[in-house]
């Protein structure tokens, strides 16, 4: 039962505090859906694209501190991001982003990278699906 | 804002008149106790004062207890020092699934070491059964070690019965009651232990400090090999400053014990009864009433515990939680899973530990603070939808 968040920046505390982006959307173009193999964790990402740009991305975790910052960061990354952009994006970018996290929660930004992969290969197959082009 | 601590299971602050007692040994009193002259005779007496304080709390000879630097060493001192004084006889050990890590942890080195250990299974409440009790005993089974009260799920196991099954079986008996001690009566002679692990910065004396009864008679190896301080069973200098602190904690608590366990189990039972009342999808762990005066234990649905303590910390409310996220290893708290909690229940677990200065207005805060904390989770949580 150790007291791991007192190496929690500033920035992964109000993330945390205000997590931007809860929520579902309805009819979302693409639903990442990852679990943490680690420590059992769970993410869901949501997102809108419109003309390969991801126009919305929305979240819902079930994690730690670092789960609910780098959810919460990621739906902000990806945002107004084409599809290849959007893959570029890495766990470590995330972290950074929140001013880094504490090694032993670097898994936790982890799951926030599968949870958009996840997302956006949902969102290829269905566009596949619907003979459109996913790049 | 004022903090408000319910931790109390994992450490106390040193009571003011603990401190005061202290004082002195640390300045004009600091003689080795081994020493002839007077200094070190004047700390020598110190010591042997603070002995037979601990060991009337705990209804001890004086001549039987052997300070040590806390309970872990303790309950290491205690296994250890069975095992390998008994090899002769035989190599297998009686324990619980629900043992704090100091016991689990020695007595996995152990195995490692050729040695047998079972681990007795709980009941949904924590508890361990008699019969397994009986039943894991073998003819090469030299020591049972199994905990007084619970540090995480608060469940009291039953001790004296599980001290009548040792002593006819003619088999050492541990208990780690560093829970125990100071909060509820502990008699070492009613509960029928060879050996009864303490600390004393569980009792509002400081770190560092703790003991271990062993009752006159029993065969153990010495712990630390050295001078001929605490009878040759523990060598080295003693931590007098810290000694003299655990004495007059123990005698503090003796006074204070009837008070407290009243005034304790009331708000105990308030937090219980308010966070069921108040927050829908919640279990209690551990024993209703065979249960420590002063430990909630609560797991709330679809939620992790981190994020749960993160939010209360925010409010200036501190607990602790056995969610896997929280520990360092990265797993939920053995002792939730051994009373059958699936991973995700374990997650969302809660211990708040009350303590002295715990008043009602502080559970109160509580009761209003954590309902609200846990419907903000909630709203984030991906499991909540699939339960709907
Ligand atoms: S989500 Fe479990 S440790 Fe971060």
């Amino acid at each position: 039962m150790r007291d791991v968040w007192s190496l929690y920046s500033d920035k992964v505390m109000e993330h945390f505090k205000n997590p931007r982006n809860v929520g579902e959307i309805e009819n979302p173009d693409g639903i990442g859906h990852v679990g943490n193999p680690v420590c059992g964790d769970i993410m869901e990402l949501y997102i809108k694209v419109n003309n390969n740009t991801i126009v919305d991305a929305r979240f819902k975790t079930f994690g730690c501190g670092a789960a609910i910052a780098t959810s919460s960061m990621v739906t902000e990354m990806v945002k107004g991001k084409s599809i290849e952009e959007a893959l570029e994006i890495s766990n470590r970018a995330v972290a950074e982003a929140l001013d880094g996290l504490p090694p032993i929660k670097m898994h936790c930004s982890v799951l926030a990278e599968e949870a958009l992969k996840s997302a956006i290969e949902d969102y290829c197959a269905k566009s596949k699906r619907r003979n459109n082009e996913c790049k | 804002m004022k903090r408000i601590y319910l931790d109390y299971a994992a450490t106390t602050p040193i009571h003011s008149e603990v401190v005061k007692a202290m004082l002195p040994y640390f300045t004009e009193a600091f003689g080795n106790p081994s020493s002839i002259h007077s200094y070190g005779q004047e700390a020598k007496g110190s010591i042997e004062e603070a002995r037979v304080k601990v060991a009337d709390l705990i209804g001890a000879r004086s001549e039987e207890l052997v300070f040590t630097s806390g309970g872990t060493e303790a309950d290491n001192f205690a296994i250890k020092g069975i095992a390998f004084a008994n090899e002769s006889k035989g190599n297998h050990i009686i324990t619980s699934s629900v043992e704090h890590h100091a016991v689990i942890e020695t007595c996995q080195f152990l195995e490692r070491r050729g040695f047998r250990v079972t681990y007795l299974p709980v009941d949904e409440y924590g508890l361990v059964d008699l019969d397994d009790v009986k039943k894991a005993i073998t003819d090469k089974t030299t020591l049972i070690s199994v905990m007084h009260a619970s540090n995480e799920m608060g469940t009291i196991e039953p001790i004296a019965e599980i001290g009548r099954i040792a002593k006819e079986a003619e088999i050492y008996f541990h208990t780690d009651a560093v829970q125990t001690v100071g909060h509820i009566p502990v008699d070492v002679n009613k509960l029928g232990v060879d050996l009864l692990s303490m600390s004393a910065h569980k009792l509002y004396g400081p770190k560092g400090v703790g003991a271990l009864y062993i009752r006159k008679g029993t065969k153990l190896t010495p712990f630390i090999h050295g001078g001929e301080q605490e009878r040759r069973r523990r060598a080295s200098t003693e931590n007098v400053p810290g000694i003299v602190g655990f004495g007059k904690a123990a005698e503090l608590a003796q006074h204070e014990m009837g008070e407290e366990v009243k005034r304790l189990t009331y708000l105990r039972d308030q937090l219980i009864k308010g966070l069921l009342e108040r927050i829908d999808h919640t279990r209690l762990n551990g024993h209703p009433l065979k249960r420590l005066p002063n430990n909630i234990n609560i797991s709330a649905d679809f939620v992790e515990g981190e994020s749960m303590l993160l939010n209360l910390d925010l409010e200036g409310i501190c607990a602790s939680t056995g969610s896997a996220c929280s520990s360092s290893s990265l797993e939920a708290s053995h002792v939730l899973l051994a009373l059958g909690l699936s991973h995700e229940q374990a997650h969302g677990s809660l211990r708040f530990s009350l303590g002295k200065w715990t008043t009602e207005e502080e559970i109160e805060r509580v009761l209003d603070v954590l309902p609200r904390v846990v419907a903000k989770l909630r709203a984030m949580s991906p499991l909540l939808k699939s339960h709907r």
